[in-house]
């Protein structure tokens, strides 16, 4: 068979016609001509690994928002919404603005002036090289995987929605990312990335605008899916549409999860973790061109994160309410994707929970739009892949090689390693695509992830930053057993399906609700075998804390000629915009 | 923004808003004219139409904006201040 016809084998949802195929060309061709444009502005490495730092707030900003809009958001979200209801906002609103302002107004000075180019590197000046090694290594590691599960949300997308061959999405994206990443390094990926959010925005805002249209509004959507869950016997089936008043029993809504496990499982913990330490996301702010555009970077970023649940969590609510199969007319029930995926699923023609964006695109959109919808999804995944590498390569170079294996690397040696090792960031990253492809459920597996890392390095970031007293041995082993607590908790309950029950409090928790209790644990014992190792160990003097430690830092003033030119004020803002949303949504 | 050097990103941003505007655009009034025989949900509202236009407008502001002369010339201004 004629190879361009492989491509287009197998059963598909839509069928693109000829303008929905330039929108994508269209599309690869642009962001392969911005890292060729920008090559010539990778030289050093500052500008190969930092972006030159002069990025300006909105760019800065929108970067910092689109690495995190990738497809995993997209698709494994609006698949969560479907499974969960709009429970799943909470990793919107609860789970992300709080932790966004707090990284603005009170972390980002530390990072900033302490001109760090990395996350691990903040460890190394604070704790010393054990907590970056830790760090740098566990980041690595995670990041890859990301990246590979980004590359296997986008190869699943291009099966289901167009039935292109799952290995072909998979190199030829993941190619695309490597060739303009390598080209023009940080500054490619985030000229890339605000180009992406734009696309993202533009491909997928129709989905809820027509699909409010179709189902009467909100109270109609709401009236709906009560309507639907009830004649599937689904149990609590108003929960869907609630996002507090269900949450003061396990057992009173579909994530089997309590106000405790959101507040301070995922609010004080996952949310703080990965905002304010996951270098994926904190690189971005990093590269702005003066503090104050530091600070308000994650602020804008804020701003439009409050408003992705509209392109993501409405498009799963809308796919409960209105999805039906055209020729019965009867309701299309969505199923985990292990089952849709078997060969008894596909003989059925089922759909997993991830579909539910591409199936309310096909229900929606015709030629053209079809094309930047798709462009859209294609997009998410690139800016999260993109940024994953871009990360990955920055933490390698200076982490672990700078670090630990050639402290007296060139600046132009580092660049060099930098491009191959983004090249190689991306064959591993090929290599867990494919480990991606055993999983359940996509989010379930990197909410895993994040709480084995993520939520032990806030309590280490946490309290190197704002307690002198912490010590550097004391960070490294707080960091060091939160992260194999997690790992154990996770082993524990996967070996002992019982063990939910000490885990997460109850056994009516799902996968995330266990995720939320396990990082919570894990951060707290970091937390706890920091300060007790600290008070056992010597501290370092206060000179040496200058700059990483709150009290001992001098935080450069600002001058704002008016209250809108202030960080603060626009913080604040934001607060009280997601206050009003938990008020609204209750 | 000095990042990119007399292109801006805003400037790439308006060229893939209006690019796909455009092709969106008239893909729907080529829709409107020959209905296609099999056609997606609420396809009266004609949304290829009105949100094809939003973007090819939002492009060309863009585009025109942050247009490669126009940076130059507001880099020269910028360095002679």
């Amino acid at each position: 068979m004629n190879p361009a016809l492989l491509l287009f084998s197998s059963s598909t949802l839509v069928h693109l016609s000829p303008v929905d195929l330039v929108i994508i060309v269209f599309y690869f061709a642009l962001v392969l001509s911005i890292g060729f444009y920008l090559k010539g502005q990778a030289n050093t490495g500052e500008d190969f690994f930092m972006a030159g730092r002069e990025m300006t707030a909105w760019v800065a900003g929108l970067a910092f928002l689109s690495a995190n809009l990738g497809s995993l958001e997209l698709m494994g979200w609006a698949g969560n919404s479907y499974k969960y209801g709009i429970l799943a906002a909470h990793w919107y609103w609860i789970g992300a603005i709080p932790s966004m302002l707090f990284l603005a107004l009170v972390m980002m000075p530390f990072y900033y002036v302490c001109k760090t180019h990395s996350v691990p590197g903040y460890l190394k000046l604070r704790f010393g090289p054990g907590a970056q090694a830790i760090s740098s290594i566990s980041f690595a590691f995670m990041t890859v995987l990301m990246s590979g599960i980004n590359m296997y949300a986008m190869a699943v997308v291009m099966k289901v929605v167009l039935g292109w061959n799952m290995h072909v999405s998979i190199w030829v994206s993941a190619l695309t990312v490597a060739a303009y990443v390598a080209l023009g390094g940080l500054r490619s990926a985030i000229f890339n990335e605000v180009l992406q959010f734009f696309l993202i925005w533009a491909g997928a805002l129709l989905i809820p605008i027509l699909g409010l249209i179709e189902a009467g509004g909100w109270a109609g959507l709401q009236a709906k899916i009560l309507h639907n869950l009830t004649d599937l016997n689904v149990a609590n089936p108003g929960s869907y549409t609630h996002l507090w008043s269900t949450l003061g029993h396990f057992n009173a809504n579909p994530m089997g999860i309590n106000w405790a496990g959101i507040v301070f499982g995922l609010g004080a913990v996952i949310a703080m973790g990965y905002w304010t330490t996951d270098f994926l996301v904190v690189q971005r702010v990093l590269a702005a061109k003066d503090l104050r555009s530091a600070e308000l970077a994650p602020i804008i970023g804020a701003a439009f994160k409050m408003m992705v649940p509209l392109i993501v969590i409405l498009p799963g609510l809308l796919g409960l309410a209105l999805l039906r199969d055209p020729s019965t007319g009867g309701l299309i029930r969505l199923v985990p994707a292990n089952i849709a995926w078997s060969d008894a699923g596909q003989a059925q023609g089922l759909h997993g929970y991830d579909e539910v964006l591409p199936l309310m695109l096909a229900r929606y959109c015709g030629p053209g739009l079809l094309g930047l919808g798709i462009t859209a999804l294609i997009a998410g995944f690139m800016s999260g892949m993109a940024g994953n590498v871009s990360a990955f390569t920055t933490v390698v170079i200076y982490d672990i090689y700078g670090a630990l294996i050639n402290k007296n690397a060139s600046d132009e040696k580092k660049v060099k390693l930098g491009r191959w090792w983004t090249i190689l960031g991306v064959v591993i990253s090929i290599g867990t695509a494919y480990l991606a492809a055993g999983a359940p459920s996509i989010m379930d597996y990197v909410q895993s992830l994040f709480s084995f890392f993520i939520a032990p390095l806030f309590g280490t970031v946490i309290l190197g930053m704002l307690w002198k007293r912490a010590t550097p041995a004391g960070g490294w082993t707080g960091l060091l057993a939160g992260t194999l607590s997690s790992i154990g908790m996770y082993t524990w309950v996967k070996l002992d399906a019982n063990a939910v029950r000490y885990v997460a409090l109850s056994m009516d928790a799902q996968d995330q609700a266990q995720n939320m209790f396990r990082a919570l644990w894990c951060c707290l014992i970091c937390i706890i075998v920091t300060v007790v190792v600290s008070y056992l160990t010597t501290p370092k003097p206060e000179s040496e804390l200058k700059d990483v430690v709150y009290g001992l830092t001098p935080i450069p003033k600002t001058e704002h000629k008016t209250i809108f030119h202030s960080p603060l004020f626009w913080g604040g803002v934001v607060f009280v915009i997601f206050v009003i949303l938990q008020i609204i949504f209750w | 923004m000095k990042s990119g050097g007399h292109l801006s990103i805003w400037f790439f941003t308006g060229i893939c808003l209006g690019v796909n505007g455009f092709l969106i655009f008239v893909t729907g009034i080529y829709e409107t004219i020959h209905p296609p025989a099999n056609k997606v949900v609420l396809f009266d509202l004609h949304a290829n139409v009105w949100w094809g236009g939003i973007l090819l407008v939002i492009g060309i502001i863009y585009s025109l904006k942050f247009s490669p002369a126009r940076e130059r010339k507001r880099m020269q201004i910028e360095g002679k201040s």
